[in-house]
């Protein structure tokens, strides 16, 4: 009788739970004594957590989602698949002076060291695959298109995962190691341009075919030295000197942490590399002369970060600077007859980037350079005369990122490398599809 | 130049070679749980390295220098797995040029590939935003995957140092005997929890909810690491105020201010948890870990009265 009574009490329950009908409406209705009254609100509790228990399956089959879990062995071949990544880019440019006068004086620089042209442009493109070859090696390719239409390999390595003694091999074409700023893909920086100092010393970027060994110490503070021998056709060198090993290098470098919220790297580095007859180009690309010697570079870099407790996300701030010296000892040849000259060379810049917002960014940025040449071709009013000016320029930026994946950034610059001031506008834009690369400190 | 390089190289050759044998195995422990777990089973015969602390947003942390000098020398790298670290883990592993803890090694522990993984999507795009692909890694905030990664952790110790083997495995013995009771202690506490509506900030907590029967209704971020915007939690409160939820989660490394602003709009408590060892005072090691997620829930549940669902 009772169980009876309990299963009509819970029929007319689910009904009333089914059709959403108020509760309460059943149990008051029902005309039974007190224990009976008692047994249905036991039943309405029964109920509600039977319907927890259904909403509670009903977030976690929202949450599993409705694939199953892919085998970890799966059978497609596209796991195998390299990372890629494309880089869109693109700028907006205004300078006050024309960028086909640019020049630096007292300095003969390469074909990328001047200013881009006025007006919207298409940046490279660049696309990247990466991945590991096998258990020994990972490999990477990375292939800058130009918006007039050509292909250019930037950069095509392998790499040991793995070697005795903490040793690390790199060998095919590659950003040199040298400095703090160079191994980075310029779609890294937080800046329009790469650093004067850059341009003058590294045509923007040093990179060529080459081998690089690095041995990380057994220590417990970072310490790593490296050694690259380069083909040497790339600037500072040319014309692959020494049967193709014009250019080698050696840097060392360590860092460490205060706490959880600073961590710093600091490094020198040394570039020896042969020139024949590399080209010096004026603003307009055009060959100027040609110099033929040794050239000898220094460099010491220091990167300082905060992200309070290591939390870069909504705040963080970098600071960045990199030191130049060289000595260059050759001849110049081109408009004039071939002459000897000896040159001495200083640069350096410092920046600061603060994160002051999770989207929001501005960084400032100093560069400067100083030239001490001597020689017969040291010719007043000529390529190598410094005209007693300090080239400087001072760039203020301001980015905006949508997520690690977008940037847009209005870059304002004063550019006093000639002797005549040049106020820049830049308008930037990064876009980043594909594969999410860690990033190197 | 090469004066002053040679110096450096041969006194650095000597006094690796004049260190002692390390007596110890080296445990490069990525986020603090996993430290704590290595601890707990390793005892003294291994010397842990914790990468990262609680305070810390597990998704971005950078290379730094200091990891890259710890990995190189590690005999084991513990690892969440599941994409959390993939804007760091691979660097360091490649920079580091460690043989021991490369992928596929005994040396290289991916815990999340030891328990079943909640929120798995079926369709991934960046407009969703940083959507974990490999599902959701959030694995230790249930301690039955602690559980089942520490019998992971025992084996592979074993396998890498046999020689204390039976060491490793008579530890985990012992601590899966007293994590056992804990967990039969922390879900009779936590029984009153069942049936909770809470609104999280990430999407952190599935595996949680799964275990103490928590409903989540949902989330600050509108998606996956996107910061929440003021639309969305005018959204989401009048959801909260609807569906009577009863407090809004977030863990001790992420920002408080969108989850108390919501709450106190809702006249609902906001809960910081500690999600990891170390992210509150109390969660010091990892049974305090959970003794105090689920002591804070409680008290929120009780400070919330009022609504008839918990009158009892
Ligand atoms: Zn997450």
């Amino acid at each position: 009788m009772m169980s009876f009574r309990s299963t009509l009490a819970r029929a007319a329950l689910l009904l009333c739970a089914g059709s959403g009908f108020p509760l309460l409406l059943s149990a008051e209705s029902s005309d039974s004594p007190d224990e009976e009254r008692h047994h249905i609100q036991e039943e309405l509790k029964r109920m509600q957590q039977r319907l927890l228990e259904m909403e509670q399956r009903l977030s976690e089959q929202q949450a599993v989602a409705a694939t199953p879990a892919a085998p970890a062995g799966s059978a497609s071949p596209n796991v195998f698949n390299p990372q890629i990544s494309v880089i869109l880019g693109g700028k907006y440019q205004h300078f006050s002076r024309s960028p086909g006068h640019f020049a630096v004086p007292g300095f003969l620089l390469g074909e990328a060291a001047g200013l881009d042209e006025r007006g919207l442009a298409l940046g490279e493109s660049e696309l990247n695959f990466s991945a590991n070859v096998d258990n020994l090696f990972y490999g990477s390719l990375t292939v800058s298109l130009s918006p007039e239409g050509g292909a250019e390999v930037e950069e095509a390595y392998f790499q040991s995962l793995h070697m005795p003694f903490g040793l690390t091999l790199k060998a095919g074409r590659f950003f040199s190691g040298i400095g703090y700023l160079n191994q980075f893909h310029t779609h890294h920086d937080d800046f329009v341009d790469r650093p004067l100092p850059y341009r003058a010393f590294l045509d923007s970027q040093y990179g060529d075919e080459g081998v690089q060994i690095r041995w990380l110490a057994p220590t417990d503070t970072f310490l790593e030295f490296g050694a690259e021998v380069m083909r040497g056709d790339a600037f500072p060198s040319a014309g692959s000197a020494h049967q193709g090993a014009g250019a080698w290098d050696l840097s060392a470098h360590t860092g460490g942490d205060v706490g959880f919220s600073n961590s710093w790297k600091a490094g020198i580095s040394w570039l020896h590399s042969t020139a024949r007859q590399r080209d010096a180009f004026d603003g307009q690309g055009e060959p100027v002369g040609s110099y033929s010697g040794e050239s000898q570079l220094w460099l010491a870099d220091f990167v300082w970060k905060w992200a309070p407790n290591g939390n870069p996300v909504n705040r963080n701030f970098r600071f960045q600077s990199e030191l130049f010296y060289r000595t260059e000892k050759g001849v110049l040849a081109g408009t004039a007859p071939a002459a000897s000259y000896d040159g001495r060379h200083w640069g350096w810049y410092a920046e600061g980037v603060y994160r002051f917002h999770p989207r929001w960014k501005v960084g400032f940025r100093y560069s400067e350079l100083r030239a001490d040449n001597s020689g017969p071709a040291v010719v007043s009013g000529a390529i190598l005369d410094d005209q007693g000016h300090i080239p400087r320029r001072a760039s203020l930026v301001l980015g905006f990122s949508n997520s690690e994946f977008s940037r847009i950034r209005i870059q304002l610059a004063q550019d006093d490398s000639r002797r005549k001031r040049d106020y820049q506008f830049s308008m930037q834009y990064l876009m980043l599809l594909g594969a999410h690369g860690a990033h190197q400190f | 130049m090469k004066k002053m390089f040679l110096p450096a190289f041969l006194a650095l050759f000597v006094s690796l070679i004049s260190q002692p044998a390390a007596a110890t195995l080296r445990i490069f422990a990525c986020e603090p749980e996993w430290g704590a777990l290595a601890k707990e089973i390793g005892g003294d015969q291994v010397s842990v390295y914790t990468a990262t602390q609680a305070g810390q947003d597990p998704h971005h942390v950078q290379a730094r220098p200091s990891m890259i000098a710890r990995m190189r020398r590690a005999d084991m790298v513990i690892a969440t797995g599941a994409q959390l670290e993939i804007g760091w883990l691979p660097v360091l592993i490649r920079q580091a040029a460690n043989a021991r803890v490369q992928r596929g090694q005994p040396g290289y522990l991916a815990a999340s590939d030891y328990v079943q993984k909640l929120g798995v999507p079926a369709r991934v795009d960046r407009a969703m935003g940083d959507v974990h692909a490999a599902g959701n890694p959030h694995i230790q905030t249930d301690p039955r995957n602690i559980a089942r990664v520490a019998a992971v952790l025992a084996k592979r110790l074993g396998q890498i140092d046999p020689a204390h083997a039976a060491f490793y495995q008579s530890r985990y013995q012992e601590f899966s005997r007293r994590w056992q009771d804990a967990i039969a202690r922390w879900e009779k506490e936590a029984a009153p929890l069942k049936g909770t509506r809470i609104v999280v900030y990430h999407k952190g907590w599935n595996y949680l909810n799964r275990w103490l029967g928590l409903i989540q209704v949902g989330a600050l971020e509108p998606v996956p690491g996107v910061p929440p915007s003021t639309s969305h939690l005018a959204q989401l409160l009048s959801k909260v105020k609807q569906q009577q939820v009863a407090m809004v989660i977030y863990a001790a490394y992420q920002n408080p201010r969108p989850s108390e602003w919501l709450a106190q709009r809702a006249g609902i408590p906001a809960v910081k948890l500690p999600f990891s060892v170390g992210g509150t005072d109390s969660a010091g090691d990892l049974f305090a870990l959970y003794d105090d997620t689920i002591h804070r829930l409680l008290k929120a549940v009780g400070k919330s009265a009022g609504s008839p669902d918990r009158e009892e």
